[in-house]
């Protein structure tokens, strides 16, 4: 019997190697599949289409003579897969990740053939008519990027993809790494098709060890295919901040990640001084589908208003149904959240959403009927980012998740620029202070030398001005999104839960 | 010339069709060594023209690299917004306990397994829906 379990990072941290091995030590053929992105089955046993999960070890009897009680049915009719719009992770599940036959098979390299085929600017034309916009967060127009790249002149050209995906709740570029490696490299190949450049570098964090061995892995398979275009995977060193573009294309030259100033953009002065194209792994990896014949007009089909297409969604946090559910732009978080995501895997009420990772707004369950995209996200100060959902439910202490936000921020900090560097510190000091009821004066303060000291104990409400002004400070001061959108979580979550920071609403109430 | 100074120039070598190969270099002394002291930075600056202080800012800056070995094994264990959601703070506590003064426990932000967290990572291998009584036992077996 063939029998197909994914052999993704997260599946094989719950033991699906070992529910592997016991089904090929009975003798059955085992493939290694992408996973289907429904996290909380796996481990997921595939047999002929079934699924049973989350197996263990206990269940192989029962799922070879049929009668175990995890049995879900059809895979593919499953609600959470059924109710999705799949073009990126169209293969997800279905094919094992390094494996070019299977990769040919389920129409693979039929996009880069024919970018090649129709040639540069036609490409960019296609890109420009799907309406796709860069997946890393800023959501920038791809096309727009792309065309700036190829009108830059200069005979060296680079693609940087990056794969730095630091973001808490985000395993996208993970899932497309590690289940369709080939789908990301074709997606690089046809950029350097549109722009002219020959080669390209993959820069994914060093926290994920599956992915770069089998992106290394699907490059030496494919590396005929995608000549005369060349690809390098190469290893970040744990700092969160190179997953901002500038900061990662220092890291890429050898340098301390420190941010850049831009202007000069990358796309006339990136890589090595040189015109380069910075994208993230869900953007090149929508590429190929737009490439096929008719697919620019498939994916402008989807979606609503300036967000087209879809947007490989990932559920996470304190959530019963966590996974990647990948679907077109215009769904609402309570439908994510509830419908989809089945609520909080604790039980208890849903208190809040973060969308968008660390540096993503708290979503209040008043705000659960926003439309996914990013003008209305905007409009709520809030952001899409790189489309990470984490759920919290109603143990979760905002005022500390706050803190933790300017913590996080002083500890990633690359130190380029002061309202990140001292400003995430002060921030951190200034939560403390609100926590803990205000501010007294010190003994240096209260002596009868310093005339102009003031003697009053500052209040919460006076230490949450200074916060905001801080936040303000940040916000349109620092050089990137590290320390300019820190503010959005410390901000949403003192607007909609004053009472975790002060004990009561009212003073907060009358701060703001 | 000692080892340590034949083994990077191999190191050196190796990387020497790259461009900008400073970060790969680093990496294989860091395996290689457990760590880029002082006199591996020396070596690299030699080895690629760059200043002392040049390779030592970068050494600095990515939590990857250390100064100093430390022979102990190492557990990661993610305490990021989602971990955080699933509860692996209420884990610390017991995880510090069973680490002691033989186990380095090292927070990480993320190690992309955040719909089935609390998750911890030793080496190359990886844990998830960790409780206290499985963390425990990650840690013990490190």
């Amino acid at each position: 019997m063939l029998i197909r379990i994914s052999d993704d990072a997260l599946a094989r941290a719950l033991g699906a190697d070992k529910l592997a091995e016991a089904f090929a030590s009975k003798g059955h053929e085992v493939h290694r599949v992408s996973s289907w992105g429904m996290h909380w089955l796996e481990p997921l046993v595939d047999i002929g289409g079934k699924g049973f999960g989350p197996a263990t070890l206990n269940d192989v009897d029962a799922i070879l003579d049929g009668s175990s009680a995890k049995a879900i049915g059809e895979i593919a009719e499953h609600p959470f897969i059924a109710k999705q719009q799949r073009l990126t992770f169209a293969r997800a599940g279905r094919t094992r990740p390094t494996d070019l036959d299977d990769y040919l098979a389920h129409g693979g390299f039929v996009g880069l053939n024919r970018a090649r085929a129709i040639g540069g600017q036609a490409i960019i034309t296609e890109v420009l008519q799907s309406g796709l916009r860069g997946r890393g967060g800023a959501g920038f127009p791809a096309g727009i990027k792309w065309q700036t790249v190829a009108n830059a002149p200069g005979p060296k050209k680079y693609i940087v993809c990056n794969a730095d995906e630091g973001d808490s709740a985000t395993f996208a570029d993970r899932m497309v790494m590690e289940g369709d490696p080939f789908h990301l490299l074709e997606g690089l190949a046809i950029a350097g098709e549109a722009v002219g450049a020959d080669q390209g570098y993959i820069y994914v964090r060093s926290e994920y060890p599956d992915a770069i061995r089998k992106l290394n892995e699907a490059l030496a398979k494919c590396a005929h295919i995608l000549a005369p275009f060349k690809c390098e995977v190469r290893v970040g060193a744990g700092a969160y901040v190179c997953g901002e573009e500038t900061s990662l294309l220092n890291s890429l030259e050898g340098k301390r990640g420190e941010v850049r100033a831009k202007p000069p953009l990358p796309a006339l002065e990136g890589l090595f001084g040189k015109p380069t194209v910075v994208n993230n792994v869900l953007t090149l990896a929508a590429i190929p589908h737009i490439l096929e014949e008719g697919g620019a007009s498939h994916y402008d089909s989807h979606g609503i208003n300036r967000s087209k297409g879809t947007m490989p969604i990932q559920l996470a946090g304190n959530i019963k149904h966590g996974g990647l559910f990948e679907v077109a732009f215009g769904i609402t978080l309570r439908e994510l959240v509830y419908d989809i995501g089945g609520g909080t895997e604790s039980g208890r009420p849903v208190k809040a959403v973060q969308v968008g990772g660390p540096l993503g707004a708290y979503i209040h369950p008043d705000q659960f009927d926003i439309e996914f995209d990013y003008e209305a996200y905007a409009a709520v100060d809030a952001l899409i980012g790189h489309a990470g959902l984490t759920v919290f439910d109603d143990t979760a202490d905002m005022g500390g998740m706050a803190r933790f936000a300017m913590e996080f921020c002083a500890a990633e900090s690359c130190g380029k620029c002061t309202p990140c560097r001292i400003g995430a510190v002060r921030g951190v000091e200034l939560i403390d202070r609100i926590l803990a009821g205000g501010r007294v004066p010190d003994t240096l303060e209260l002596a009868p030398q310093m005339h102009n000291a003031k003697t009053k104990t500052r209040t919460q409400g006076e230490e949450i001005e200074l916060l905001t002004d801080l936040c303000d400070t940040m916000k349109f001061g620092s050089l990137c999104a590290l320390g300019g959108f820190t503010p959005y979580p410390v901000m949403s979550a003192l607007k909609h839960w004053p009472e975790d920071f002060t004990g009561s609403p009212v003073v907060a109430e009358a701060a703001e | 010339m000692t080892d340590k100074a034949t083994l990077i120039g191999e190191i050196l070598a190796a990387h020497a069709h790259q461009e900008g190969p400073l970060l790969p270099i680093l990496h294989d002394v860091q395996h290689a060594f457990g760590c880029v002291d002082a006199e591996s930075e020396a070596l690299i600056a030699k080895g690629l023209n760059l200043s002392r202080a040049d390779v030592h800012g970068v050494v600095s800056f990515y939590h990857d690299y250390s100064s100093t070995a430390d022979p102990r094994p190492v557990v990661q264990i993610c305490r990021a917004e989602s971990c955080k959601s699933r509860g692996v703070e209420a884990l610390m506590a017991s995880a510090k306990a069973a680490a002691g003064a033989r186990v380095k426990l090292h927070t990480v932000y993320c190690l992309g397994l955040c719909s089935s967290g609390p998750n911890a990572r030793v080496g190359d291998t990886l844990y998830a829906r960790l409780d206290a009584a499985a963390l425990t036992q990650v840690i013990e077996n490190a």
